[in-house]
């Protein structure tokens, strides 16, 4: 599908270089997202996913060119996004529990001091048992399992309610049942007109995506995922 | 041996004693964010930062609580200078300026007739010399940063899970951080002149590490770290008292050897959960 007039424009890079302080990774990045659109980022390690993750998240200023999230600067979207990092080095000393970590999604909406709404707690408890993960939702969070722990992260997503949803590798440790509820998760965003960017490592779930956004050394290629990764030379 | 009858007998050891807690709720507060972000080392730094400024103001006739002001705003600075404009690590910044601070601050009280009687008062306080004006500045003290800890609950929670999502979330880590820092030299600030540069290090880190080993939820972290801090200075006293120990580096024995008395009752519990 094209750019069909009237359906909002919620990422578009023009001319957008990226990188770290002055070390360029990726440049010249064009490409637009469409609302109800799944991007995935694909490329080896060092190829820029995570950087372009974080541009658009508003973690790292561009080096060159612009990027509009949701027709306004990044930083200024941070309220209609949801950003799911690596989270391999959660402090393990922090005494929070499964579930006040998915509490965290409603921080933004609910300022410094408004209580949170029954409603609210209601979208928490869904997303926790969207993830099955009710079971250890009450568990402090450095004593879950790696796996556990990602569909604890994949709630807090989803709880988000975000416009555009940017996730940097959201399969790591899901053993096959956290996939397929991802999977069923991503599908759902979809149909719901959320806007949804992945950087994986994992094409099955780059093929999930309907456009994709290939990062190599020889430069970039953006464009519908099936054409897109069909091109692919087969390095896995 | 009686344990309350002395607070009842001397009108110095309730003073003592209230400063003492004033002191440890205050190092609660912000000593449960130092011990959950790691801040420990800049803490350190921190107390000691002060020395220097402490010093100078005791030679030019001063208040010493200004000097210790200065001591840590430049402490503060110089840390985030040397982050700035080099590729050397937060450690290697904090060790420069806290080395630094601390030989400046023993070459300035050298310069002193009393040096080493000086240099005792300020790292371990004249916590039995505590007067009811000292609490008062010290209640106002624990007051903001409460107040602060409170209203900021949030953000700080986001920073202390990770720096990226409680920007993402829209708070400026950075911002915070400094806040942060304010806080714990606030406290420093107030505290040294009752309990010493060596016991608010003592009483930011020992209990809410402590307390950290048990806690589940922030404010249980926090309420333990307090109470864990009044029982080291209540049983610091004690030992003070009837054993004319120092009364300061009793109460920061006290809340490390709590934290070693801790740590097998937390292998213990641990082993009869995974048992049970």
């Amino acid at each position: 599908m094209g750019d069909t007039p009237g359906k909002t424009i919620v990422l578009e890079a023009v001319g957008l270089s990226i990188g770290h302080e002055k070390k360029t990774v990726v440049e010249g990045l064009d490409f637009r997202l469409e609302a109800g659109a799944t991007l995935a980022l694909v490329g080896g390690n060092g190829s820029g996913k995570t950087t372009l993750l974080r541009t658009v998240a508003g973690l790292l200023p561009p080096l060159a060119g612009t990027v509009r999230v949701l027709g306004t600067t990044p930083s200024a979207a941070t309220r209609r996004l949801a950003w799911l990092g690596q989270f391999q080095n959660t402090n393990p000393l922090l005494p929070l529990r499964a579930r006040d970590v998915v509490r965290m999604a409603f921080y933004p909406d609910r300022g410094l001091w408004h209580r949170l709404k029954a409603e609210d707690e209601q979208v928490i408890d869904d997303a926790l048992q969207y993830f099955e993960a009710v079971a250890f939702a009450k568990k402090p969070i450095s004593e879950l399992s790696g796996g556990q722990r990602q569909r604890v992260y994949l709630a807090y997503v989803l709880a988000r309610r975000a416009d555009l949803i940017l996730m940097d590798e959201p399969l790591s440790n899901l053993d096959n049942g956290g996939m397929e509820l991802y999977g069923r998760a991503l599908e759902r965003l979809q149909r719901e007109g959320t806007t949804v960017v992945v950087a994986t490592h994992n094409l099955e779930d780059a093929a999930a995506c309907n456009k994709a956004l290939v990062l190599g050394p020889d430069g970039w290629q953006f464009g519908e995922g099936h054409e897109v990764l069909r091109n692919l030379p087969h390095h896995h | 041996m009686d344990v309350i009858q002395p607070f009842l007998d001397n009108a110095f050891l309730r003073n003592a004693l209230g400063a003492g807690m004033l002191a440890a709720w205050a190092c609660a507060v912000v000593g449960t964010y130092m011990v959950l972000r790691g801040l420990s080392f800049i803490g350190d730094a921190l107390s000691h930062g002060v020395l220097p400024g402490v010093a100078g103001a005791l030679l030019l006739g001063l208040p010493a609580m200004g000097g210790a002001a200065v001591g840590s705003a430049v402490m503060i600075g110089g840390i985030s200078l040397i982050q700035r404009r080099t590729r050397l690590s937060g450690d290697t910044a904090i060790g420069l300026l806290f080395v630094g601070m601390l030989a400046l601050g023993v070459v300035l009280v050298s310069r002193s007739n009393s040096f080493s009687g000086d240099l005792i008062k300020i790292l371990f306080g004249e916590i039995l010399a505590s007067t009811p004006g000292d609490m008062a500045l010290q209640a106002v003290a624990l007051g903001v940063t409460g107040f602060l800890a409170w209203l900021l609950r949030r953000p700080f929670l986001l920073l202390c899970f990770s720096p990226e999502h409680a920007q993402v979330s829209g708070y400026s880590p950075r911002l915070l951080h400094m806040v942060m820092l304010a806080m714990i030299a606030a406290t420093v600030i107030v505290s040294f002149q009752t309990v010493g540069t060596m016991l608010v290090f003592g009483l930011l880190v020992a209990p809410a590490a402590t307390a950290a080993l048990f806690a589940r939820r922030m404010g249980v972290l926090m309420a333990g770290a307090g109470v864990l801090g009044s029982l080291s200075v209540f049983i610091g006293l004690n030992l003070s008292y009837q054993f004319n120990f120092a009364a300061g580096a009793s109460i920061t024995v006290s809340a490390v050897a709590l934290f070693f008395l801790a740590l097998p009752l937390k292998h213990w519990l641990d082993t009869r959960a995974n048992r049970g």
